[in-house]
C-alpha cells in the first residue's frame, strides 16, 4: 500500500526532528540541531533492514518517491515566498558580505573537490551523457 | 466570474499552489528548451521566476512573505513552507547510496565546519570595514553570513540590536539567494558531479534553502547528499556563534 511507504516517511520525520530537539535541548539551544538530517539517516537505515528482509514492497517505495519527486516544485513555491524585498534593501554591506562569502566558500568547495580521487564513481550512470 | 474563481483558489490554498507551481515548471521547461537550448535547466529558470514573483508580491503587499502574502496564492505558503519543504528533502533519502554517504561523512564533516568559521569571518572583516566596532554587532552579522537563521538566533541571545539583527538576516538571505541562483552556472568550476562533492557543497555553501535549490538546478540526483550534511550547517552555527564565535570576536576586537 502507497499509504504505507508515506506513513514511514512521516515518522522518520517526525522521529527526526524530535532527535534534533533534544540534542539542540542537549546542547543548551532552543534550535533543533540535524534534524532533517537524523531523519534521513532514519530512513536510509530503516529502508536497509526491509531491504534486507524482503519487505520492501514497490508500491511502498512509490509512497515515499512520489514525496521525493516533489522537491524541485516545493523549491520554486519556497523561492516565491523569500523576503526579496527586505534582502535588496539591506544595502551595500549585506550584499557585500554575501558576495564575498559565497566567493570564499565557492572557491574552498572547488579546492577540496579538485582533491577527490579520479576515479570515484559519479551518481549513476546518466543516459545522455 | 473572477468573485468565485478567486474564493475557490483561497479556499482551496495548497491545490491552487500544486496548479500554479505546476504551470510554472511547464513554462520553465519550455523556455529552457526554446530559449536556451537546455543549457539551462528548467528547474533554474524556475526557481530564479518564483523569486522575481516573491520580489513582486513583497512590492504589492509590503509583506515579508513574497507572493504567499497574496490571498489568492496563499497556498504557495503551505506547499513551500518548512513543513513540506524539510518533509520532501527526507524522502529524497530515498535516493542516497548508504556506501558513498559514509564515504565521504569525514569531509562532509570538515566542510561543515570551514563553512561555518570561514563565512562568519568574512561577514566580521565586512562589518568592521563598514565602521562596526563592538563585539555584539560583529558578531551578529557574522553569524548572518552563516546562515539568515543563525544570525538572528546569535543576534537575540548576545543582545544585538534590531538594526544590526535586520542586516544580519538581510546578509544570510541574499547569501542564499546567490547561491540558488549562481550554483548552476558554477556547477562546472565547483566539480559538482559526484556525491561526495555534493556533500562539501552541502557543508560550505550553507543554508539549506540554498544548497538543495542551487543542487535541483544543477542536477537532481546531488540534491539528497548536500541536504544531508547542510541540515546540519544552522544547529552549528547556533551552536558555535554565541559561545566560541562570541567568545573569539570579543577577544580579538575588544
Amino acid at each position: 500500500m502507497i499509504i504505507y511507504g508515506t506513513a514511514i516517511l512521516a515518522l522518520c520525520h517526525l522521529l527526526g526532528i524530535v532527535l534534533g530537539d533534544l540534542l539542540g535541548r542537549a546542547l543548551g539551544m532552543t534550535t533543533n540541531v540535524g534534524g532533517v538530517g537524523m531523519a534521513m539517516l532514519l530512513l536510509i537505515a530503516i529502508r536497509l533492514q526491509l531491504q534486507k528482509r524482503g519487505w520492501l514492497h514497490p508500491k511502498t517505495e512509490e509512497g515515499k518517491l512520489f514525496w521525493g519527486a516533489l522537491y524541485i516544485p516545493v523549491v520554486v513555491a519556497m523561492a516565491m515566498q523569500q523576503n526579496v524585498v527586505s534582502a535588496l534593501k539591506g544595502g551595500p554591506m549585506a550584499l557585500l558580505a554575501a558576495v564575498l562569502t559565497v566567493i570564499s566558500c565557492n572557491l574552498c568547495v572547488a579546492a577540496i573537490n579538485r582533491m577527490e580521487p579520479a576515479d570515484a564513481p559519479t551518481a549513476e550512470p546518466s543516459p545522455e551523457k | 466570474m473572477w468573485p468565485i474563481v478567486e474564493k475557490a483558489a483561497k479556499d482551496n490554498g495548497l491545490v491552487t499552489a500544486f496548479a500554479v507551481v505546476g504551470l510554472m515548471m511547464l513554462l520553465s521547461g519550455f523556455l529552457s528548451k526554446k530559449l536556451t537550448f537546455g543549457r539551462v535547466q528548467g528547474s533554474a529558470i524556475a526557481i530564479l521566476m518564483g523569486l522575481a514573483l516573491a520580489y513582486v508580491g513583497g512590492r504589492i503587499t509590503g509583506g515579508t512573505k513574497g507572493l504567499a502574502d497574496i490571498a489568492f496564492f496563499s497556498g504557495i505558503g503551505v506547499m513551500g513552507g518548512n513543513m513540506l519543504r524539510d518533509f520532501a528533502i527526507v524522502a529524497t533519502a530515498c535516493e542516497v547510496q548508504p556506501t558513498e554517504a559514509r564515504r565521504a561523512g569525514w569531509i562532509g564533516a570538515i566542510s561543515l565546519l570551514i563553512g561555518t568559521v570561514l563565512p562568519f569571518m568574512v561577514g566580521v572583516l565586512v562589518a568592521r570595514a563598514f565602521g562596526y566596532t563592538d563585539p555584539v554587532s560583529l558578531t551578529t552579522i557574522g553569524a548572518g553570513a552563516v546562515t539568515y537563521i543563525v544570525g538572528p538566533v546569535t543576534g537575540t541571545a548576545i543582545g544585538a540590536s534590531s538594526e544590526v539583527l535586520a542586516l544580519s538576516i538581510a546578509t544570510g538571505v541574499i547569501k542564499a539567494i546567490l547561491v540558488m541562483v549562481f550554483t548552476p552556472a558554477a556547477a562546472g568550476f565547483l566539480r559538482l558531479r559526484t556525491p561526495r562533492s555534493a556533500m562539501v557543497f552541502g557543508g560550505l555553501a550553507g543554508t539549506v534553502s540554498g544548497v538543495t535549490a542551487g543542487l535541483a538546478a544543477t542536477d537532481r540526483r546531488l540534491v539528497p547528499y548536500g541536504a544531508l550534511v547542510a541540515t546540519f550547517h544552522t544547529g552549528l552555527g547556533c551552536l558555535m556563534g554565541p559561545s566560541v564565535l562570541f567568545l573569539a570576536v570579543k577577544a580579538i576586537f575588544a
